[in-house]
């Protein structure tokens, strides 16, 4: 598998990475290689085979009841926000 | 008081308990030793000293009053990826070189809950992505056998803090083989339990359905030592087991006898190095002698566990790390122009090369148009590769082989071809795909350098491994070694 420039700069794009213009080509071409690397997957016959997303095949992922357990701590936690006023974080504008 | 750093995390506990010395003069040992030794290893993110002599001497206190934690006074390391109260937490990666985690991760909490003082933060591979230690923001590890060489990854900063006897024993992280190939290329023990054994809340995620946390340390009672406060069911964590702790130390003392190990037929073929192949059969052979029946076993879907690997991890690792955005902690790029502008430079000047490399092969496999190609395909060769291991249970009660194709290799060998570098965990991913317990233990020297025997169980066989691995420690002295100019 050969990935084009293009390419990459659409998965960058979809990863919301920016890349910078001389490490493209690194990119197309080490992605290139992975991709390439993982086509031995192929050789596997699983036509029958049920994907598995999960080691422990009988667990089943528990819910918790829908109860308030966690006291309010935004502040503690707003203390690693880049930008933060009235205890709101704080983007670049979205809507005009 | 010159040799307290030879002594095991289990002898330290004795000489504490004994009142031989106080936690603060262990504190203040191993500070001194980091202070002396981390300038060449940077094995260090954070150094938590005051911290540590703070704690120190409230353990001192309890042991002074006989009403001492179990593990009261015992220094330990903590992998940067694990959250802590009030202190960096960076994960080696520039975009969290300014997070100060706002609470404690379970495994954190409950090994200062059974008393254990935590000297500092250690050095890892960034969000845990690599074998070597060389994608850490904060600069490589070397490893102390021989600086030139890596530690190993993504726990190298773990690794060679309790290697070179700066730290008597840390915890560490396994995705693909974080914990077991560091503690090899090093020279230790290096412990991960089955997946949802050890809780993950607050261990930063890398690939969800893989991550576990487990130990490195020098011998294997140290590890059960360990474990036996880091295992445990936790609501906060749903992938956690909910299933008993079994008694770790209590199992080691048990016979080999009528024992039966699964030579893996696979890991024996081309890429071994071959001293240590030698090696790794050699300690087979001392298993024979203790009792135990050897059986050539083959997993022949084994050799495509790289390959699963590699779209597995990479898709959810791009799934994980989309909350990196810049909006409500981490890097944020000065002076956005709009939304996608600060997502996108934040995460581009955020992330290092691998770390975007992994990102962008997992939002490839997810996307439209080739998710059933690669991902899906993944899933369904993990699931092979998973009815490999059963069906190999069936017949064995333990899997054995090397831990890594070879000892550790020169900083800068392997940078610059990521195929190359993510070959050295072809020994241990097959137990993340599955999520199998495994433990490596020191097994000889090939040029000097540590080599690792693998030992590979049944889901929530952790005694029954330390127990077999134990057994090995009673009879070798592998595990006792001290890299020169350390001792």
């Amino acid at each position: 598998m050969s990935l084009t420039r293009r390419d990459v700069e659409n998965i960058a794009h979809l990863a919301r990475l920016a890349i910078s213009e001389e490490q493209l080509p690194v990119y197309v071409d080490s992605l290139s290689k992975i991709l390439s690397f993982v086509e031995q997957l192929n050789a596997a016959d699983t036509a029958a085979v049920e994907p598995m997303a999960h080691p422990l095949a009988e667990q089943v992922q528990r819910l918790r009841p829908d109860a308030v357990v966690d006291a309010d701590q935004h502040e503690k936690y707003q203390r690693n926000a880049p930008s933060v006023a009235a205890g709101l974080y704080l983007v670049p504008k979205v809507i005009e | 008081m010159t040799e307290l750093h030879r002594l095991t995390l289990a002898e330290l506990n004795e000489g504490l308990r004994a009142r031989r010395f106080s936690s603060v003069e262990l504190a203040r040992h191993f500070l001194a030793r980091i202070e002396r030794f981390n300038p060449t290893l940077n094995a260090f993110i954070t150094v938590t000293g005051e911290q540590a002599l703070a704690a120190a001497r409230r353990a001192d206190e309890l042991l002074a009053a006989g009403e001492a934690l179990p593990l009261a006074g015992l220094p330990l390391v903590h992998k940067d990826i694990f959250c802590t109260d009030g202190v960096l937490t960076t994960c080696g990666s520039k975009m969290l070189s300014n997070f100060v985690a706002p609470y404690d991760a379970t495994v954190v909490e409950r090994l200062a809950g059974a008393g254990v003082v935590m000297l500092g933060k250690t050095n890892m591979d960034e969000f845990a992505m690599g074998s070597s230690n060389e994608n850490s923001a904060y600069g490589p590890v070397r490893n102390p056998w021989d600086t030139n060489k890596v530690p190993g990854g993504s726990s190298g900063g773990s690794a060679a803090a309790v290697a070179a006897r700066i730290a008597p024993a840390a915890t560490g992280t396994d995705t693909g083989g974080s914990i077991r190939q560091p503690a090899a290329l090093t020279g230790l023990t290096g412990f991960k339990p089955t997946y949802g054994r050890v809780s993950r809340y607050g261990m930063i995620a890398f690939a969800s359905s893989l991550d576990q946390a487990g130990t490195l340390t020098h011998t294997v009672r140290d590890a059960a030592m360990l474990l036996t406060h880091m295992a445990g069911f936790d609501p906060r964590d749903s992938t956690s087991v909910d299933t008993p702790v079994p008694d770790y130390l209590g199992a080691l003392e048990q016979p080999l006898a009528g024992l039966k190990v699964g030579l893996l037929k696979e890991f024996f073929e081309k890429g071994l190095e071959e001293e240590s192949g030698k090696l790794v059969r050699e300690a087979l052979r001392l298993y024979e002698k203790l009792g135990a029946k050897l059986v050539e076993v083959s997993l022949p879907n084994l050799p495509l566990s790289v390959p699963a690997y590699y779209v597995v991890a990479p898709a959810e690792c791009s799934s994980n790390l989309s909350r990196f955005d810049g909006a409500r902690f981490g890097h944020r790029c000065e002076d956005p122009k709009d939304l996608l502008d600060m997502y996108k430079r934040s995460r581009g000047e955020g992330f290092g090369d691998e770390v975007k490399r992994r990102i962008m092969t997992g939002t490839y496999v997810l996307s439209a148009g080739y998710y059933d190609a690669y991902y899906l395909r993944a899933q369904k060769v993990r699931r092979l590769i998973t009815d490999d291991f059963a069906r190999a249970f069936k017949q064995v009660d333990v899997l054995m082989g090397p831990t890594s194709p070879t000892p550790a290799f020169d900083i800068g060998a392997k940078v610059d071809d990521p195929v190359t570098m993510y070959l050295n965990d072809i020994y241990t991913i097959g137990a993340n795909l599955a999520g199998l317990p495994a433990t490596s233990v020191p097994c000889g020297s090939s040029g000097g350098l540590p080599v690792g025997l693998q030992i590979i169980g049944p889901h929530f066989a952790e005694a029954k491994l330390l127990n077999i691995a134990h057994g090995y420690q009673r009879e070798t002295e592998w595990h006792k070694r001290i890299p020169k100019g350390y001792e």
